[in-house]
């Protein structure tokens, strides 16, 4: 009789999406009890943790939005031009208008920056079939000139509402520390860091549980076999930018409720390191791999890498820049040896 | 209309691709409950009609009808959301996605997944129809031949009106479709309208109603499967008279050797990290033999191990009651080799067609003669050198050999139709003019006609003094061109036909374990 098992055992359960986010996870945890143990002091607290959290909130929102488009198995490197955009018009909204803004028309304000971008730069990709590394890399140009545009000098930002906002601490009970002298600091995350977490949620669930999600993977897969098993390939890739879009307009707000300041050199870069973090996280840049979660440890990956490189006395700009390149190099490392692995167990 | 039975018109169809007229004031009708065969050779518009009818491509001309109504489908999901479900001939389902997901997705209301419910429904299915696989696997994880039934599990359950099959047996052995065709039957029975493509004529009388043949793009008719014997549907599809069953062993010469010449290849106790029990093997110069079996019996994973595709385990020989390493395992022309991968076995004059040609086929945006002579660039060196020049003659011989069907010769080779695309492959290892050359099922998907072409071009290989081993899944094809024959089951030689013994009946009885 003729054998028909199933081969490969546990490694064919898993899914590649599962297997790379699992590598994340474990990796990342390794990092920072290494950190813990190697460095001690500060890693141990559990808001050096938090601090990470609040100083890239608005990273994690971006990364967020990047890996549903390149799981579509598209690239939005406009992120981080959008971020200094929203920041800036909401500094310049906040801060110069007559009387004072308003703060929610701010959030508005930031909202439809990104949506307006992801609008347009979905419906060129999508329907125009112009490729995703061109459209967003104008996209890109146009935003920082926009933001020169719109003010040059760098300033902070004195509105009253905004700054109660800005300062606004959630405590996180029995996480706090004490100082030598015996003064309690409770533990705190900013308002950002609950949006953020709350945004992880949300597109874990569309990404797991909604058609439109499931579809963001078929597209990423296999463009051809996606259309010809049903879905609108076109509208899926230009709601995948949309999505991107309005997420970066949200992380401007949030990178702006951290920093508190208008300046054109606001989030410079940003975009590389959303790459990078969702790379790191799991997803691929070939589309169609990708784990929201993931994308979460991506961050906070590269964040501690920085950070232990910081606390080495390694501050330079250079050492972060060739530590994370080395990092990314041995995720992609690991990710290919892996995959590759789970290919050779399953040939026949 | 007078026969309410129809189920689907289509009127005076019309598609061009830049510089072909894929179909011309095409008609085709299908009625309900009707097994309908599609048929034609390599070229001749048969997925082109099906992507017509399924949205893929935008008609130039023609109407459609649907229960008698005039439909406009853009897309395969508007033909989804019409009951009308397919199968095509490449695999169009998202390898990162889970078998369950990959049956489901695109169809289906609400914009929710529901994981449990999904699998639940997909492993009902995956049972009912026997596929060896489970709802939350992902489906790149699972072998072509599972790939395609997972296609297929997708198409039936979808309650469609109309369902269409092109070239769905090409990549499944004989037991799955039995299977299918039990299902087509049941469907029948539904009331369901069928379109199937195929290229296996016997196929074609087991489960079909009627037949419309395509030539050129062109119709031909459309005939009850009683009034069109197979010579005569052969005549239909090529346009001329042939008897694709005729003896044509002794039509070319055979190579004359003499016996004191060694085994152009040779190797003991082979074995492989593919779970093939060890087996000894050699193949003369100028001979043609072939390993046959069922799918699954590990004829492919012997061709594989003996090309270095899969990892080569050691050879053990018994001497004196302990086990030791054979030293000279494998062999060429006397010589002891070493081959350990694919580069050290086309060194040693090696070539190999693989049996799933998907993975490493072809590069659709090179033209046709380009991805010929692709693997003879690569290889510089290992085989004859031959200028560029040379190399475009040969693949523009080889063109015309294979009866190619293609615009020109720089036409991008993705805009071939499937069968063509598989002979473009054929052709770059036949062109290599190995010392041996291995064929794993060369002839899937491609029509009738060429089949033969491609049986009496291996005989003539071989009487110029090449040696092959040729596996396909249809014995007769097997019984036309080897002289001898190893049998496999369970992943084990269990026996080796030649001379009088090559028959269908010896085949089967030594498959079965007859002594
Ligand atoms: N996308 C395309 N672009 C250009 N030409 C095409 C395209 N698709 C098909 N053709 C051409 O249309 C003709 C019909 O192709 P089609 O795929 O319908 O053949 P077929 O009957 O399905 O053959 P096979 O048995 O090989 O699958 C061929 O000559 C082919 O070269
Ligand atoms: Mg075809």
């Amino acid at each position: 009789m003729k054998e028909k098992k199933l081969k490969g055992g546990i490694f064919n359960r898993v899914s590649d999406t599962n297997l790379l986010f699992f590598i994340t996870v474990v990796i990342f945890f390794l990092m920072y009890i290494g950190a813990v143990v190697f460095r001690g002091g500060g890693f141990s607290k559990p808001q050096t943790l938090f601090d990470i959290l609040n100083s890239n909130a608005g990273l994690i929102i971006v990364a967020l939005g990047l890996s549903v488009v390149m799981i579509t198995g598209g690239i939005d490197i406009s992120v981080g031009g959008v971020v200094g955009l929203v920041t800036m018009c909401c500094a310049v909204y906040l801060d110069k208008t007559p009387g004072g803004g308003n703060v929610y028309v701010s959030m508005l304000i930031a909202v439809g920056i990104g949506l307006a971008f992801g609008l347009v730069q979905g419906f060129l990709v999508a329907y125009c079939d112009i490729q995703p590394f061109i459209v967003t890399l104008a996209g890109m140009f146009f935003a920082r000139g926009m933001t020169t545009i719109v003010h040059t000098k760098p300033f902070n930002v004195e509105n009253s509402a905004f700054q109660k906002l800005k300062n606004t601490r959630i405590e996180i009970p029995g996480l706090g520390w004490y100082t030598k002298k015996g003064i309690y600091f409770p533990a705190y995350i900013e308002i950002g860091v609950v949006v953020a977490l709350a945004l992880v949620v949300i597109l874990f669930i569309v990404l797991r549980y909604t058609k439109l999600g499931r579809a963001f993977y078929a597209v990423g897969g296999n463009k051809q076999s996606a259309l010809m098993l049903g879905i609108n390939v076109k509208r899926t890739k230009f709601l995948s930018h949309v999505i991107c879009g309005v997420l970066a307009g949200i992380a401007g707000y949030v990178y702006f409720l951290n920093v508190g300041s208008g300046s054109v050199s606001h989030a410079t870069g940003m975009e590389m390191n959303a790459i990078a973090s969702a790379i790191i996280g799991g997803t691929m840049l070939t589309g169609g791999v990708g784990n929201i979660v993931g994308t979460l440890f991506g961050v906070l990956s590269l964040c501690t890498i920085q950070k232990i490189v910081a606390s080495a006395g390694l501050g330079e700009a250079w050492w972060t820049g060739i530590t994370i390149a080395a990092m990314l190099c041995l995720f992609l490392l690991i990710q290919s040896v892996v995959i590759r692995l789970k290919k050779r167990t399953l040939k026949v | 209309m007078e026969n309410d039975n129809r189920l689907l018109e289509m009127h005076g169809i019309v598609k061009t691709f830049p510089g072909v007229r894929a179909l011309q004031n095409v008609d085709f009708f299908l009625n309900r409950g009707e097994i309908h065969a599609l048929m034609g050779e390599n070229g001749a518009g048969k997925s082109t009609l099906i992507k017509v009818l399924t949205g893929v491509y935008p008609k130039d001309g023609g109407t459609i009808l649907l229960d008698g109504k005039a439909v406009a489908i853009h897309s395969p999901s508007d033909a989804q959301k019409l009951g009308i479900s397919t199968v095509y001939q490449e695999i169009t389902l998202c390898p990162n996605l889970t078998v369950a997901e990959n049956m489901y997705i695109g169809r289906g209301k609400g914009s929710l997944t529901k994981w449990a419910k999904m699998n639940a429904d997909a492993n009902k299915i995956l049972r009912k129809l026997d596929i060896p696989a489970v709802a939350n696997m992902q489906l790149g994880n699972c072998s072509i031949a599972v790939q395609q039934m997972v296609a297929i599990a997708r198409a039936v359950d979808m309650d469609a009106k109309v369902l269409i099959l092109d070239e769905p047996t090409s990549s499944l052995d004989e037991q799955e479709v039995e299977k299918l065709f039990g299902l087509m039957r049941d469907l029948k029975a539904l009331g369901v309208g069928i379109i199937f493509v195929t290229h296996f004529l016997d196929q074609v009388y087991e489960v079909c109603d009627k037949i419309t043949v395509l030539r050129d793009g062109q119709l031909v008719g459309e005939y009850e499967i009683k009034d069109l014997p197979r010579v005569k549907l052969v005549a239909k599809m090529l346009g001329k008279e042939m008897d694709d069953l005729s003896d044509i062993k002794g039509e070319s010469g055979t190579y004359e050797g003499d016996d004191t010449d060694l085994p152009v290849y040779e190797a003991q106790q082979l074995q492989s990290n593919a779970g093939i029990k060890p087996f000894d093997f050699y193949i003369r110069k100028g001979e043609v033999n072939g390993f046959t079996g069922l799918l699954g019996s590990g004829r492919s994973e012997c061709v594989r191990t003996i090309f270095g595709a899969d990892r080569v385990l050691p050879g053990k020989k018994n001497v004196n009651g302990k086990l030791v390493k054979i030293k000279d395992q494998i062999k060429m022309n006397g010589k002891r080799v070493k081959i350990k991968n694919p580069r050290s076995a086309m060194k040693n004059g090696i070539a190999y067609l693989p049996e799933d040609r998907k993975i490493d086929g072809i590069v659709g945006d090179l033209s046709v003669r380009d991805n010929i002579i692709l693997a003879l660039q690569v290889m510089k060196g290992f085989f004859k050198p031959f200028t560029k020049a040379q190399a475009y003659a040969f693949a523009d011989e080889y063109i015309k050999k294979l009866n190619i069907k293609t615009a020109s010769a720089d036409t991008p080779v993705k805009s071939l139709s499937g069968g063509n695309q598989q002979k473009v492959i054929l052709a770059r290892w036949l062109l290599m003019n190995p010392q041996y050359l291995i064929l794993d099922e060369p002839t899937r998907g491609i029509d009738v006609g060429t089949k033969v072409d491609i049986q009496k071009l291996v005989l003539e290989l071989a009487s110029g003094g090449m040696s092959i081993t040729f596996i396909s899944s249809e014995t007769d094809e097997m019984l036309r061109t080897c002289s001898r024959l190893i049998v496999m089951r369970d992943r084990k030689v269990v026996g080796e036909l030649s001379g009088d013994d090559l028959t269908q009946s010896m085949i089967m009885s030594t498959i079965a374990g007859g002594e």
